[in-house]
């Protein structure tokens, strides 16, 4: 029998996560995204506790948990704020799992004890102002320059998340590196760390949402790194961050459930506070079946990133099921936000609630990490059109 | 240096508390029950201390067995391992006999340091520190919302409402936390799989030589008679300003002595 009940550790992990959400993040977000600020007080505490290293092993640091302690993890933390949770989820998907995963003994000895802790952030450079979904369309090219044994780069990465906060370690960009045998490109993935001479990071972008969330364009000048930073086999690249953009589906999704039930939490509140009419607007159906569509949406999509979750655990390929739990979350969340903002009247409109806050942060769930168009041509692909 | 914290179980101070009505006691069934807030500082007290100076954490709580719970989350902030003292007989202890239980339990583990909350937020009287110490023969240095350890002398700064006093005492001691003293750390993912391995020692009252007839209902210095809810807040006076509400509000101050 499946059972989608989560384990007494689980829960203790989601409860703890939720405390500090609601404590810490909550009172003081809302100024920090205003600001467009970075919460670098926030993230060190999120360090603290752990959450940096939730799924990697403990010789590196980390804590020793599995993905589905990670997805929880980013589903709290987006029930109260999407920047702060976007902060973790590219930290961990992005940045350090690949070389977690792909990286030498060397290089993870190097590089994952400051990550997992959260001491340094990582960030991995794929989309550029060119090409998103289409990964193959990469511009940026290295070439190895035997005379000196190094890497050179050049070319451009766009919207690329924690790239340049004053405690970015490095980022990983995938790169041009020759031809296949059947006249494809060859892609590899490289290690820059931050400070590289040539190496610029563009002031951060004026977004729409996620707005305490970091990101910039980022330009490669002949950017010069050892051979020895090449993450993992050369001519790997492309295949190494498909495997990164499955895992990092399931956090999306799980980071959209969050805002999902925040939109929820949010509506509950305010419909038994605001009066119409001589009632809580709470009182009538047009709210009533309006929350409870979201509560169902909500629910559905944990129930889908669970199993995700869990067969990611499992080591199963996930490829359809990241698909179906991002594409279905991401939808959720934005009609979510859309009624809790339509709930809040006027004042959703308005900074000072929260929800307006998700409704700006939640159009972006159909986009990072894969649109939705890319998504549901991955789950027909995979019924064999 | 062996510490032992005193946590207790509480019903959460944030949401509707009751008494219950067949025998006055604190209502845990209805509520959401979770670690006294002021016992985390004290946690985090000995925890920081530990990482200073070495040695050992030991949670020690008196509660029904549904206190298991709020022990395990002390201990996945990072404590080695827990005594929980556990018997149907301690229903209905007062604050004397709670007092009698666990200075039989800390007699009974060797402690050279005993950190806990100021006060409870179910109970709240404050006394537990003072009658522990007094029972065991040592000092209890109380309210504190700084410690500093220097071998075996303890030095607090004893808040007060106008200030604080420097108070110092040697081990073994008792010691009494405000919620000024620390932040408490969250229990981190590792910590959480690491509680459930750590050491949980359930005790009796026969285990720690404690006479069923000097706790619970009948060994109660005070028993809790009658209890009822806080009566409505009445409606407040409206003075509406048609010229003189400056003098009628000085008047209203003035008759109920404010100014």
């Amino acid at each position: 029998m499946p059972d989608f009940r989560l384990n007494d550790e689980h829960e203790a992990l989601r409860q703890t996560v939720r405390e500090f959400a609601v404590d810490v993040v909550a009172p003081v977000i809302g100024d920090y995204y205003e600001r467009h600020a970075f919460p670098y007080e926030i993230v060190r505490q999120m360090g603290k506790m752990g959450l940096f290293g939730l799924p990697f092993a403990e010789e590196y640091g980390g804590m020793g948990g599995d993905y589905l302690a990670l997805c929880l993890t980013l589903e709290e933390l987006a029930r109260v704020d999407s920047s702060v949770a976007i902060t973790l989820e590219a930290a961990i998907s992005l940045g350090a799992m690949p070389i977690y995963r792909f990286g030498t003994e060397e290089q993870k000895r190097e590089w994952l004890p400051k990550l997992t802790s959260g001491e340094n952030l990582a960030a991995f450079g794929l989309t550029e102002p060119g090409f998103g979904s289409d990964a193959g369309g990469t511009a940026t090219r290295a070439y190895l320059d035997e005379s000196t044994n190094e890497w050179v780069i050049n070319g451009s990465k766009a919207f690329i998340t924690n790239s340049g906060t004053d405690i970015t370690a490095l980022v990983t960009v995938t790169a041009v590196t020759g031809e296949t045998p059947d006249g494809r490109k060859e892609i590899s993935a490289i290690i820059v760390p931050s400070g590289t001479p040539g190496f610029t990071v563009a002031p951060g972008y004026s977004k729409v949402g996620w707005c305490a969330s970091d990101t910039h364009e980022l330009t490669f000048d002949d950017v010069r790194v050892p051979a020895g930073n090449l993450l993992g086999q050369r001519g790997r690249g492309f295949a190494q961050f498909l495997r990164t953009l499955d895992e990092g589906r399931v956090a999306i999704a799980a980071l959209s459930v969050g805002l999902a039930q925040g939109c929820v939490d949010e509506s509950v509140k305010y419909a038994k506070q605001r009066h119409a009419f001589g009632h809580p607007i709470g009182d009538f159906q047009a709210i009533q079946f309006k929350i409870a569509d979201m509560e169902m949406r909500a629910h559905t999509a944990r129930l889908a990133y669970y199993d995700a979750a869990s067969r990611l655990v499992a080591g199963e390929n996930v490829k359809r099921a990241a698909a179906i739990t991002k594409l279905y979350a991401s939808e959720a969340a934005v009609a979510n936000a859309r009624e809790a903002t339509q709930i809040h009247g006027g004042y959703g409109f308005m900074n000072e609630f929260p929800v307006g806050r998700f409704w700006r942060d939640s159009k972006i769930l159909e986009i990072g990490e894969g649109t939705s168009e890319v998504q549901r041509m991955i789950i027909a692909r995979e019924l064999g059109m | 240096m062996k510490i032992v914290v005193l946590v207790k179980q509480v019903p959460d101070s944030g949401a509707e508390r009751n008494l219950r009505s067949d025998d006055n006691t604190v209502d845990r069934g209805s509520a959401n029950n979770v670690i006294n807030e002021m016992d985390e500082y004290a946690i985090e007290e000995a925890l920081s201390i530990q990482e200073k100076h070495g040695g050992e954490v030991v949670v020690l709580t008196m509660g029904p067995s549904g206190a298991t719970e709020s022990i395990r989350k002390a201990l996945s902030m990072g404590p080695d391992s827990a005594v929980h003292v556990a018997d149907d007989a301690l229903h209905g202890s007062c604050a004397v006999a709670t007092s009698k239980v666990l200075a039989a339990a800390i007699g009974q583990l060797d402690a050279d340091l005993i950190i806990c909350g100021a006060e409870s937020t179910d109970g709240r009287v404050q006394v537990m520190p003072h009658m522990i110490a007094e029972r065991l023969g040592i000092a209890a240095l109380t309210g504190a919302r700084k410690l500093t350890v220097d071998g075996s002398t303890l030095t607090i700064e004893r808040q007060t409402e106008e200030g604080y006093e420097v108070v110092t005492a040697s081990t073994p001691a008792v010691v009494s936390v405000w919620d000024t003293i620390n932040e408490p750390r969250y229990p981190s993912f590792k910590g959480i799989m690491a509680a459930k391995k750590k050491p949980l020692e359930t005790k009796s009252l026969a285990d720690l030589g404690v006479d069923a007839s000097e706790v619970g209902f009948d060994g109660a210095t005070s028993t809790v008679v009658e209890h009822s809810k806080r009566p409505p807040r009445q409606a407040g006076n409206k003075v509406a300003d048609s010229g003189d509400g400056g003098v009628q509000l000085v008047q209203y101050l003035s008759s109920e002595k404010f100014v």
